[in-house]
């Protein structure tokens, strides 16, 4: 099957059962992305499809060779990952280069304005951020430093 | 997980093979798959079906398509305008990268979260059918508490469905037996002796669409769930709703709870003993145990019942209170 990955195809030979996130992780060698829960529940697998952040635990990697998936080794000093730097938006990192392809998804989703349960006036505000980057857990708690992180990276 | 053919579907109407089932955004199965409680031998992929589209029925109504992502649809203007409850009920469910890749589709036919039909190594009607429930016993605080049987207690975990139910929406279907159109609030069964079969559908029946009605009163509408934590849980309640109000009078009413049942549970006897009554707390209350009268929780569900009388007040309040403003 063929796979895109940070702007290369990729031919491999995968059992069809092989997820997004082993095909990355076990066979192409990219181990940004984490396995967490490894059920959709922590957003530690979350990379790019398409430019939407999706978990890549719960997809087939067979289902997605038409697609260009872009992981936190394409991000390439991307204003999110200097705002983490800079906020100090992290503890161990387990969680955060799912937690920086998450807030990069979502700052797209914002400025094509896409609503969240939070519904306040501001998109950026506090309480808008904590309810957009709710499917990404932190054990070590660093919730925060994320915030203001990625504020600044919106250019706020 | 087992082993699986995979092929990409190629018309509506394809129907499948024995032991085949279709995949759309693979949230809930590939993870009932990994969790060895789904067990296809052909995964048939509708992604490539170009059923997508959110597209304005006549007189103001929608047609969604079953490939319609749900966050596509929660952020579709016409949804926001028309049907917020819809766009606020999709929002409640999930996170933004499950609803980036769910469904429509898959949405309505998500399977239960009943712990034990979630465990393939538990005794479980849903899953092994005649294995016995032992949520009756055992944990069912999350669990049904109209409907159900002695078989099996489980919900629906479906936000968006419940709005759906609200709104009067209809699922379009297509297999190799032609078409038909159900009602949301008919598509799922109650358990009864066969809680293995969540739906009416037949297999190799596959839903294109679902068709939200025109309801001018709808864009007065909205969704409030319960759960355990602030955001990315599953309800442990929840209410949609419409109000029509007239010179403080109900004219008209839609109202759904979620996380109560194994459908969407429509409160046709509620939205009844409320039409032509005075639009106040009192009435809501009132409308909300007529439909709670029929409910037989279990020994840790029944704060169900005060939850769903409250809400369902609070709900009809704040919807009354947008329209005297
Ligand atoms: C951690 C987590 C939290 C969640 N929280 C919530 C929540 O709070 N609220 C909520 O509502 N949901 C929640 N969900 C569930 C999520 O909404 C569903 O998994 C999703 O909507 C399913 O859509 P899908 O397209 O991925 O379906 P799939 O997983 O692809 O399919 C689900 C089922 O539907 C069948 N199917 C799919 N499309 C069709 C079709 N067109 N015709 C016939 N059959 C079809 C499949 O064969 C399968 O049996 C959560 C999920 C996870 C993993
Ligand atoms: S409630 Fe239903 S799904 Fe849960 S254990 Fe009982 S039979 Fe299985
Ligand atoms: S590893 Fe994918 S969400 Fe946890
Ligand atoms: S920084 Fe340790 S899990 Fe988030």
């Amino acid at each position: 099957m063929r796979l895109t990955v940070n702007g290369t195809e990729h031919v491999l030979d995968l059992d069809p059962r092989t997820t997004l996130l082993d095909a990355l992780r076990e066979h192409l060698g990219l181990t940004g992305a984490k396995k967490g829960c490894d059920h959709g529940q922590c957003g530690a697998c979350t990379v790019l499809l398409d430019g939407r952040r999706v978990n890549s635990c719960l997809l087939l990697a067979i289902a997605h060779q038409d697609s260009h998936v872009t992981t936190i080794e394409g991000l390439d000093g991307h204003p999110v990952q200097r705002g983490f730097l800079e906020h100090d938006g992290f503890q161990c990192g387990y969680c955060t280069p799912g937690q920086i392809c998450s807030a990069v998804g979502m700052l797209d989703e914002v400025d094509r304005g896409w609503p969240s349960a939070a519904a306040d006036d501001d998109p950026l505000s506090d309480a808008e951020i904590r309810e957009r980057m709710s499917g990404n857990l932190c054990r070590c708690g660093a919730y925060p430093h994320m915030v203001p992180a990625i504020r600044q990276a919106a250019g706020r | 997980m087992k082993t699986f053919a995979y092929r990409t579907a190629v018309t509506p109407a394809d129907g499948l093979e024995p032991g085949a089932v279709f995949l759309a955004g693979g949230t809930n199965l590939v993870d009932l798959m990994k969790l060895g409680v789904a067990t296809p031998d052909v995964l048939v992929d509708v992604n490539k079906l170009p059923l997508d589209e959110i597209a304005d029925l006549p007189g103001g109504g929608l047609r969604i398509g079953a490939g319609a992502r749900n966050s596509d649809v929660a952020a579709d203007p016409r949804v926001r305008r028309d049907f917020p409850v819809l766009s606020e009920a999709l929002l409640a469910g999930a996170s933004g990268q499950l609803r980036n890749v769910a469904t429509t589709g898959g949405n309505l036919l998500q399977r239960t979260r009943c712990r034990y039909f979630m465990d393939a190594s538990k005794p479980c009607n849903k899953h092994t059918p005649g294995s016995g429930c032992p949520a009756r016993d055992g944990d069912h605080r999350d669990l049904a508490i109209l409907g159900a049987s002695a078989s099996c207690v489980a919900t629906h975990p479906s936000d968006m469905a419940v709005a759906l139910a609200a709104l009067g929406a209809t699922v379009r279907v297509d297999g190799p037996a032609g078409r038909r159109v159900i009602p949301v609030t008919g598509l799922h069964r109650l358990p009864g002796d066969t809680p293995e079969r969540d739906t009416v559908l037949e297999h190799g029946e596959l839903i294109t669409a679902v068709e939200v009605p025109p309801l001018p009163f709808a864009h007065r509408s909205t969704y409030r769930k319960a759960r355990d934590r602030a955001s990315y849980a599953f309800a442990v309640g929840s209410v949609a709703a419409a109000l029509d109000v007239h010179d403080g009078v109900v004219r008209d009413v839609r109202l759904a709870w979620g996380a109560v049942a194994h459908r969407p549970w429509r409160a046709f006897a509620a939205e009844e003993r409320l039409r032509g009554r005075p639009a106040t707390r009192a009435e809501f209350t009132a409308a909300a145990d007529v439909e709670l009268a029929a409910a037989e929780p279990l020994r840790d569900n029944a704060y169900k019942i005060n939850l769903l009388r409250r809400m369902t007040t609070a709900v009809l309040e704040r919807l009354a209170e947008g329209a005297r403003r």
